[in-house]
Order: C-alpha cells, then structure tokens, then sequence
C-alpha cells in the first residue's frame, strides 16, 4: 500500500527545521562580517584555516579520544548486561530493561551532578575510604571523572539497542548450531555476535555522537579544565559571540560525525538502519 | 495493551489542557528581568507584583559574557539588566541601553555618592547602582598556615590540588597580571602573554576552575583557598567560620553591578519603576541581608544588622581596599583577551 | 555460559553503578544541612521549600508542558511520516531516510546552534514557542526510527487485503495499520517525552525570557552550588516514575509477554 502523501508535512518540517538551519550553519562558516543581514557577509576560508592551528586540532584530538575511551568502556560493561537481561524470563528481562531506562528518566544534568556528591575530596566513596584506612584519593576534576560520566550516562543507550537485537534471535538457531556440534563459544562468535552487530552499531553511534560532543559532563565533571570540541563551540556562541567561527567548529564536527557514521555503516550488514534504536 | 494506552492518552491530555487552563492567566503587564543566579531576595518581587499589578519575569545568567550575548544576539528582550562596569561601558558604546529618565528615580539620591559618576556611565545616564564589591582570597584558617597576602601564595606548591581559580577571563587573567605587577586593563600582548604563562604554570596546582559553586566546596572544605568575589566571602563566612577574606597587597579588582534598561525592552516605565522600587532602603536592606553582597544604598545601612555593616570583608574602608583598579571594556582589544583565555584553556 | 552467580554479581554491579548516584541524591534530599559533604540529621525542610519555591515550580511546568507537546505533536507526525516513508519509492525513501538522520547523528549542541541561528534568520524571539519548535523538531525522528521497523515487521498483505475487502485507505490506516504498529508508536511517544524532559543542550541555546525548564534551571544552579530543594525534586520525580512504570509493567505484563518486549 502506497501512502506517500502521509509524510508530506513532515518533509515541509525537515526542509525548514532541518535543511534550511544547516545551510545557514554552513553559510555562516564561510563567511564573516557583522550579522544584521546576509548582504554584509563576505566569503572567506578563514574560520576553517583558525581550527588548523594546533590548539585546536588538540582540543579536537583530546575529544576524539575521550569518547573513543567512553565508547569502548560502554561497550565491554555493556554487552554482556545486554546478553544477561535477554536471556532472562520475558517478565524478569521487561523490568529489568525498565530498571535500565528509569534512569535515562532523571534529569541528565542531576544524575551529573549527583557525581559530585559521590566524588568529592569529602564525598561518599573517600568518606568509606577513610573509614576503611585507606588515603583519600582525588577522584573528581580530572580525566577519569570526565569519563566516568561519560559512561554512566550513556550505557543505557549501548545495553537497549543490542539488548534489541539480540532478544529477536531466533533461539532455534542456536539450537541448530548447537546440535549441529557447536560449543557455547562457538555459538556466541559464530551465530549471536554477528547477528548482533546492528545492535553494536546503534550502540556505538548513540554513545560516542553524544561523547564528542558534550559540553556539560567536561564542564562539571572536569572542573572547568578541559576544553573540549563543544566547549569550544559553546564559546563561540554564547561567550564570545563570533557565530562564523563557531559555526565553522560545528560543520567540522559535523562532518567528521557524518565520517565515521559511513565507516561505521560499513560494517553493518543490514541495510537501512540497523537493528533500531530499542 | 490498547486500553492502557487510549487511557495514557486521554491522561495526558487532560494534564495539557489543565496545565494550559493554569497557565493563561488574567492579562497582565510583564517585566523581564535578568539578573545573577542568587542575586536578589525573590519575595521582593513579589511585593512589586503585588505593589504594582504586574507579572515578573525573573531570568538569571552566570557571566557579563553570557548575558550580554543573549542580550545582543538571542533575540530575547529584557526590560532590567544588571551588567558589571566594563561590560556597561561596552553596552553604552555599542548603543544597547536605554537612557534612564532620573526623574522617574527619585530614590537615586540613597545612594552613596562613592558610587556615582563612575568612568564606565559618567553622567549614570545609564545605569542606577546596585552592589559592589572586591575580589580577593577567601581561605581557610585549618588549612593555610602560611600568611595570606599576596597573590603569589595561589602559585605556591604546597597546595596543590587545593585551589581554586575562577572560570572567568577577566577575574583570572586579572590576579595573573597583578601577581606578575601590570595592569587588569593592560593593552600590552607581551603583558597578556606573561600572564598566560604564570596561568599554565599554575595549572597542575589549582583542583578546579570553577563558577558560583566556589561556595560549596569552600564551605564543604573541600578546597583551602579561592579566588572570590567579597559578597560571596561574606555569605561562605556566614556558614563557616574558619573561613576568612584576604584582598592581596598587589592590588584587587573594585567592581560594581548597576541596574540597566536595555534598548529591546518593551516597557521602558515599568523598568525604571523597578530600578526606583529596588532602591527604597528597606527593600535594599532586604536585597542585601539575603544575598550578602554590599549595597550601593546608604540608607539601607542604617536598617542592616551591625555586624553586617561593621565587616571588613563586606564594607572595606579606602585603607583596606588598598591598591586597586576598575575593569575597563578592552573595546578593540576584546579579541587579543579573547584569544589568550582560549589558548589558556585548550592547554593541557 | 558463565556461572550464574557470578551473572548476578555482575548484574548487580551495574545496577548499583547505575542507581548510586540517584540513591544518594535521594538520601541527601532528607539531609538537615545545605552541604553535600556532611550528614546533620533528618529533615523534610527541603519538600517544604521545594512546594514554595516559585522558580523551580515554573520549570517543571514548562518541562512538563513543552515534553507532553512535543511527545504528542511529534508522534502524530511522526508516524504518519513513517507511514509514508515507508511506501516511498528507493531513492527518495533514502533521501528522506537519510535527512532524519541527520538531527540523530548530529550532535545536540550543532543541531542547538543551527536552530539558534534559523530562529535569529526568522527573528522570532526566544522563548516558549522556538524551545516547543525545538524539541519537537529533535523528537520526530525518534518517533520515526521506533515506527519503521515494525511497520516492516508487519505482514505486507494485510493492509492490501484490507483493501481489497472494501476498506479506503484511511479506514485500513486506523483499523490495520495503526493497530499493528502500536507498540512503535507508543515506543516513540515514550522516547519523544524522555528526551524531551532530559534535553538541555538544545533548550539552553533556545530558550528565552520567562522561559526554562528543570535542566537550565539546574545548570545554572549548580553553578552556584546544589540546592537541597533539587535533591527533594527529583526524589519525587524518581519516585511517582517508578509507581507509575511498575503499575503499567505489572497491568500490561501478560500482553508484553505474549508479544516478546516490552516498549
């Protein structure tokens, strides 16, 4: 059944919230010159060729590897947490994924925060330290805190996805690789893992997209020293008010996303989108 | 399974429509005002809406820099703004506020004249003072046993890992350009450059660059010393008494937050009749008892406790204030501070 | 494959990794001192300042408000647009496809700044309706990508048996098609509400006076330092979510199971 007309209004939407903010986005990264109107813009390189300068390529290094780390952390924790609910009872593995996304239901910004609390000089786990014997360590305002809360909110959307995928398989299959002489390892890397490889993309996409690009964990998790890409951005828009440059940063990011998105795709060996986003 | 969801439906949309019915109230004048985080006492709002019949809009911001950004470019039109000095005297250059009719602010005369006429808004054509104050080393007794003077003591190894510098490029390039004896408003890149220099040196010492919560982790004894504005000294002491002020001999920062009418306001009237309100002494002396910033109004003084108006940190005498400077607008230097700040901050 | 007590361990590790800080933002909620550090006894002071406190109670209003919108506009267009994108030919199905993407993969804060700049382009003041556009906006894709696959999951036949019944287009959409793909639906509606309470970025670079909801409330509290009264909000807040999910969870149990996943 054809119904294409259903999606019509939606396109106007994305022309005009989508498509027409990007291209201002873009327009905005190739010119300079006050704002007030599109007449006074002059084209340039210019705020392209200031992101090569080795200060930035370095804020945008340290990133990169920061969300790589938090990706990969996020992974290995939750693979397994994926494979543990789906094999469960259906009525035990609905209320645990529930207990994964209440979670994801408390304010972003809170459960940050909450950190603080936990990390702290004189906070809860160096307060058990202390009790215990052991030396206060300095947990917060550094590196591992970043990444810390990095992990912490965005392993939910590592475990759904690939919890998704592999709760469709078909158990018949592993049965049949079963009978057919398969050890348990063999069945996991030659039968569940690859199929649940959509779910791994997914997983990986919703993880490190928002990794690379926060402005908020680095902010009150790294104590105001670490500059990363969306602090940068961030700046540029709401501290220092040069729009062209920032908007310059953003495509750069942008591009960069859209990159590794291909790469990534690559391995995905179900067209069209992969195993969904639950 | 479609029961449930027909009655989440219908849930929700009672809750929209209820929320909506509570919402649209009778018609009212509105005032936008945007303020600092914690920088007013919100029931004397509440008396203007009262007092005046008329519905407050209170926002607040976190830096100069971010409200006059979403004054200038957010498209956002706020009637009462409450900017620092130099970053009114870059507003009044770029033509961003509103004269203010002093006839329509008879209570500009409780204020202290110290107060008035300042190099930023000569005429106070601009601008009805609000608070003021110094920044300087807020420490803590247990934890500092070396004398606290100077601001070389924020470089000194031995506490690393326990101080804290303040996430604003003005405030932190300013102690920099002190310690190292130049000017806050220097125009020199060699002088930037230094400054920047000492601030990557200081690095690996200081446990985090922070915002307004310098407060909690100061009184939680988390830290030994930050930098600070006084009025937040004066509220940390409040609630911790091994807590004291410094203002270091090199010289400090004097800065004043003044009321401000910008031009994409809509009710010009109402904002200088809640300048005028916000400086009847009484409700003043309320702003300051709960905020514990120091007050431009003098009258307000006589109706604070004692031992508010007698403190050092918050009401300094010429003499303990000693050396100091006012912010000015770099103007078209703006960018070289711009830059330095940012290649400060992406150094690892 | 592995033991099942150490399955448990390890579920139980996540778990406590996950609920942590959310227990001790429960425990400091009923703490009688504005610290975070230190533990002064028992007290509910901070419920009472909460109930009166008129700038956190407008931000959940506007939270509230703008998620129960945005979940509710962007499901209905959402899903008619998986609807027609899914009877879309090849190649502009995948453009299409391919354009919703692009505010998923987009990081928050470029998708925040793009809209920044189309709404200063439009002049529209800042405030209720552009943080509304917004969200709805960030939301409608989501509510797409959780329809699609189970309108692919549904049997192709049945909406052109339908049809062939005597059914029109739109009594096949509302009795056979819309049916089919509740779970989506309901899936993306769900999704819509979550991001939209949990959206910061976005809202922060598009709010405007008079208007903002919990998180921008929160981000510029805890600049200055966390407010107990924050604590006590979201205690209540985690507290109604877990009756309200555990009571559907427990009603819808049996229809869940039969159909294999919840959501």
């Amino acid at each position: 059944m054809k119904m294409k007309w259903t999606s019509y209004p939606y396109i106007l939407w994305m022309i005009i919230f989508i498509v027409v903010p990007l291209t201002l986005i873009l327009l905005f990264s190739l010119t300079v010159g006050e704002e007030g109107g599109i007449g006074n813009l002059q084209f340039t390189l210019d705020n392209f060729k200031r992101f090569l300068d080795p200060k930035y390529i370095d804020v945008l290094w340290i990133s990169i590897s920061l969300a790589l780390k938090s990706t990969a952390i996020t992974l290995l924790l939750g693979y397994p947490m994926a494979m543990i609910i789906a094999g469960e009872k259906p009525s035990k593995r609905n209320l645990m994924i529930l207990l994964f996304v209440i979670p994801m239901w408390m304010n972003f910004l809170l459960r940050t925060y909450a950190w603080l609390t936990l990390l702290g000089k004189n906070g809860f786990i160096n307060y058990i330290l202390t009790k215990l014997g052991f030396a206060p360590l300095n947990l917060i305002y550094n590196d591992r805190a970043v990444l810390l809360g990095m992990v912490y909110n965005f392993l939910p959307f590592m475990v759904l996805p690939i919890y998704s995928v592999l709760v469709k398989i078909d158990n018949s299959l592993i049965e049949a690789a079963e009978d057919l002489g398969a050890n348990k390892l063999k069945v996991f890397s030659r039968v569940v893992f690859p199929l649940s490889i959509p779910g791994i993309i997914t997983g990986i996409t919703m993880v490190f997209m928002p990794a690379v690009s926060t402005f908020v964990i680095s902010r009150l998790l790294g104590g105001g020293q670490y500059m990363l890409i969306g602090n940068l951005v961030e700046q540029q828009f709401l501290w220092v008010g040069d729009w062209h440059f920032g908007s310059a940063i953003s495509i750069i990011m942008m591009i960069f996303i859209l990159i590794t998105m291909a790469i990534t795709a690559k391995f995905d060996t179900e067209k069209e989108g992969g195993g969904g986003l639950w | 399974m479609k029961n449930i969801v027909k009655r989440i439906l219908v849930l929700s949309l009672i809750l929209v429509i209820g929320i909506l019915a509570t919402g649209c109230g009778e018609e009212k004048a509105t005032i936008n005002i945007y303020n600092w985080g914690d920088y007013i006492d919100p029931s004397v709002l509440k008396d203007f809406e009262k007092e005046f019949n008329v519905k407050v809009n209170y926002n607040t911001f976190a830096t100069n820099e971010d409200m006059y950004i979403s004054i200038k470019k957010g498209g956002t039109s706020y009637d009462v703004a409450f900017p620092s000095d130099y970053m009114i005297e870059r507003m009044i250059d770029e033509d961003m506020l509103e004269k203010i009719s002093k006839d329509n602010i008879p209570n500009l005369s409780n204020i202290d004249e110290r107060f008035l006429n300042l190099e930023f808004d000569p005429e106070n054509d601009y601008s009805v003072p609000y608070m003021w104050g110094t920044v300087g080393i807020v420490y803590n007794k247990k934890m500092v046993d070396d004398p606290v003077d100077s601001w070389n003591i924020l470089w000194n190894e031995k506490y690393k890992g326990q101080i804290l510098m303040l996430d604003s490029q003005r405030d932190s390039l300013a102690v920099a350009l002190k310690k190292l004896g130049y000017s806050m408003n220097t125009r020199s890149l060699e002088e930037l450059e230094e400054a920047k220099e000492e601030l990557i040196k200081q690095k690996p010492l200081v446990y985090a660059y922070v915002g307004d919560e310098v407060k909690d982790l100061l009184v939680g004894e988390e830290a030994a010393m930050a930098v600070v504005w006084s009025g937040d000294a004066v509220a940390m002491i409040r609630e911790n008494e091994d807590l004291a002020y410094a203002i270091p001999k090199e010289g400090t920062n004097l800065w004043f937050d003044n009321m401000v009418i910008p031009k994409n306001g809509n009710n010009k009237k109402l904002a200088e009749e809640f300048i005028n309100f916000m400086q009847r002494p009484e409700i003043a002396a309320r702003n300051t008892d709960y905020i514990g910033y120091s007050t431009a109004n003098y009258k307000a003084l006589d109706l604070l406790p004692e031992d508010i108006v007698n403190s050092e940190v918050a009401y300094p005498t010429d003499e303990e204030i000693g050396e100091r400077e006012i912010f000015k607008d770099p103007k078209d230097f703006l960018k070289v501070y711009d830059d330095i700040w940012l290649e400060f901050k992406a150094q690892r | 494959m592995v033991g099942k007590g150490s399955k448990k361990l390890y579920t139980f590790l996540i778990f406590l990794f996950l609920y942590a800080p959310i227990i001790v933002l429960i425990v400091f909620s009923f703490n009688n001192s504005k610290s975070r550090g230190t533990w002064n006894g028992f007290t509910l002071r901070w419920y009472v300042e909460l109930f009166k406190d008129a700038e956190i109670l407008k931000a959940l209003y506007y939270t509230l408000l703008i998620a129960i919108l945005s979940a509710i506009i962007s499901t209905i267009i959402g899903t008619f647009a998986a609807i027609g994108i899914y009877g879309m030919p090849g190649i502009s199905k995948k453009i299409v496809l391919n354009l919703n993407y692009l505010p998923v993969l987009n990081p928050d804060i470029v998708t925040a700044v793009s809209l920044m700049t189309l709404y200063r382009f439009l002049s529209i003041e800042f405030g209720f309706i552009t943080m509304l556009l917004s969200h709805i906006t960030f939301s409608i894709p989501y509510v797409i990508l959780s329809v699609l696959p189970k309108l692919k999951q549904m049997n192709k036949h049945l909406a052109e048996a339908a049809m062939d019944l005597g059914a029109t287009p739109t009594y096949a959409l509302r009795k056979v098609i819309i049916p089919e793909i509740m779970p989506g639906i309901i899936t993306g509606a769900l999704m819509a509400f979550t991001l939209s309470v949990d959206d910061f970025v976005i809202s922060f670079f598009n709010k405007g006076a008079g208007v903002t909801n919990l998180s921008i409330t929160i981000f510029s509290m805890a600049r200055r330092g966390i407010n107990p009264v924050i604590n006590a909000l979201s205690t209540l807040m985690f507290i109604s979510l877990l009756v309200l999910l555990l009571i559907i969870n427990s009603r819808s149990s049996k229809s869940i199971s039969e159909r294999g996943d919840i959501i």
